[in-house]
């Protein structure tokens, strides 16, 4: 008896661990959560066809036919670096395989040394000097790599991305590093264009009125009610994010960064990765080049339909090495045991976990999002 | 010893594999770590495999400039809001083919001939550069039917 193996080419995007979703065969990677980046699209095309159907003919008339023009190109610019910024890949890092995890395991066991039972074994930190700075590289349990610099693990998509800044809903997608400037150039000429369509509404109002009376006007475009109303509440916001962006990349420092204070405060004037200097961190992020992704979603994987993915190696190599921490990956019948004192340690603190009952339970990620979810699932 | 690449693959047996760690000293460009790792030692000299992470480095360090000619394409793509990606590749993309060949020469011409083989640092997430050792299963055991040495390859 022989069995037949049914080969059929298999992408890589297909076997990818994460929360992801792929579309056009592994060409668009997305959150899996996309109900608000379909809301982002519905109010600014929504609006904007509101604007050429109602202001644009009256304007393009009356005041000077450059003015639908020039929107209809900012429209274009907005779109396209929202796609741009929600397809790519933020620049996430792919898991270590097997090998590599091993390796790993066995260089932090030699740094630790003996750990005498009953004791919790150190937390998982690798020290790197860079540019006469300490930073602390954590390491991710879900990927089993130590986080490169500025990496951070993103709960939501369930990825280490490089240079993370946050998740942002919006967009349905992170912003790493590779699709960073795409976000800002999106926040930045999404604020022009409302900036943009509020004050030819305002000027075509007052035009109109000045003929025909206000409540006429009104009457005769209902839609100029609409644009104003989302106009004036993405403005605050919109506007808002953007300055916030532009003073981060003058100091070249990310979101995630930002939030956990880590060169504020006393540690102010520290960062390392910053070249003092507003222009060049300016031109680094804005003008660096373009990091290509690692990912390699549309790759061919050369194995049969029939063989198990080995995306998932965590119950084979880790069992009797490394310690435990409560993730989708952790086994059911070892979650009960854990859940408890994961429950103690749900609290960001690094240094002091609760006492446990288990000794090898390490130090629980510190990521605003990981805790703000490990809150929402308990 | 081995002579060829094809060899190696199909008629050695993957004893070990080294990795080599990323250098952040110098902040998040990629950089590699040129410390001569002790499973290496017995199987290749040091000048060769330190030449060849320097010049890996290089690349790297190229692909990665920030400078006139960085800004010159990041400024034409924003104005083509980076249309233009489609159909140009971009300074990074055509380093990595360099790269790509110069770890293929390097397989070919020094390692696969002491039992190594290096992976491309882009297919590990540019976290690491994978060193495979082989070892020698000695005579034959060569079943893939290439059309290479027999019994006297043996050590």
């Amino acid at each position: 008896m022989s069995a037949v193996m049914i080969t059929r080419k298999v992408r890589k995007w297909e076997k990818l661990p994460g929360k992801n979703t792929f579309c056009c065969d592994g060409r668009v990677m997305m959150a899996r959560q996309k109900g608000v980046f379909y809301l982002t699209l519905f109010l600014i095309a929504g609006t904007c066809a509101l604007f050429f159907a109602f202001e644009c003919p009256y304007l393009a008339v009356h005041l000077c036919p450059a003015i639908p023009v020039f929107a209809a190109l900012l429209f274009v610019f907005v779109m396209a670096m929202l796609l741009r910024t929600s397809f790519s890949d933020p620049g996430v890092l792919p898991r270590a395989l097997p090998e590599e995890a091993t390796f790993i395991e066995m260089e932090i066991e030699a740094a630790n040394g003996n750990v005498p039972a009953g004791q919790r074994p150190p937390p998982r930190i690798r020290n790197v000097q860079i540019n006469n700075q300490i930073v602390k590289l954590k390491y991710c349990y879900t990927c089993k790599i130590f986080r490169p610099p500025r990496a951070s693990h993103c709960s939501i998509c369930d990825n280490c991305v490089d240079r993370f800044d946050h998740h942002c809903p919006w967009v349905g997608n992170c912003v790493g590093k590779r699709n960073y400037r795409y976000f800002y150039l999106f926040t930045l000429s999404l604020s022009l264009l409302t900036i943009y369509i509020f004050t030819f509404d305002i000027v075509h109002v007052v035009m109109r009125s000045m003929n025909g009376g206000f409540l006429n006007t009104l009457k005769e475009t209902p839609g100029t009610v609409l644009e104003v109303l989302v106009c004036f509440f993405t403005l605050w916001s919109v506007v808002g994010l953007t300055g916030f962006h532009t003073y981060l990349i003058s100091l070249n420092q990310t979101t995630n960064e930002d939030i956990k204070g880590s060169w504020s405060g006393k540690n102010r004037g520290q960062n390392p990765y910053s070249h003092k200097n507003i222009i060049k961190n300016c031109c680094e992020v804005l003008c660096g080049p373009t990091y290509p992704s690692v990912l390699d979603r549309r790759g061919l994987l050369q194995e049969d339909s029939t063989l198990v993915s080995s995306s998932n190696p965590v119950p084979q190599t880790t069992k009797t090495t490394a310690p435990l921490i409560p993730n989708e990956h952790t086994p059911d019948d070892a979650k009960p045991s854990i859940a408890s004192s994961a429950e103690k340690s749900a609290s960001p603190k690094e240094e002091h976990p609760a006492a446990m009952k288990f000794p090898p339970l390490a130090s629980p990620e510190t990521d605003a999002e990981t805790s703000i979810a490990k809150e929402r699932a308990h | 010893m081995f002579h060829n690449l094809q060899e190696l693959r199909h008629s050695a047996s993957l004893a070990n594999k080294v990795f080599i760690q990323r250098d952040y000293s110098e902040g998040t460009t990629c950089k590699f770590q040129t410390k001569f790792p002790s499973e290496l030692e017995s199987r290749i000299e040091r000048t060769l495999f330190e030449d060849t992470v320097k010049t890996l480095n290089n690349y790297y360090a190229e692909a990665e400039k920030i400078g006139g000619q960085s800004y010159l394409e990041g400024c034409l793509a924003c104005a083509t809001a980076y249309l233009i990606f489609l159909c140009m590749e971009t300074r990074y993309e055509k380093v990595l083919k360099k790269i790509a060949k110069y770890i293929q020469e390097q397989n070919e011409k020094i390692y696969a001939p002491r039992g190594l083989l290096i992976t491309d640092p882009i297919e590990r997430g540019m976290r690491v550069i994978e060193i495979s050792i082989y070892e020698d299963r000695g005579s034959s055991g060569s079943s893939s039917g290439s059309s290479s040495v027999s019994g006297s390859t043996a050590r």
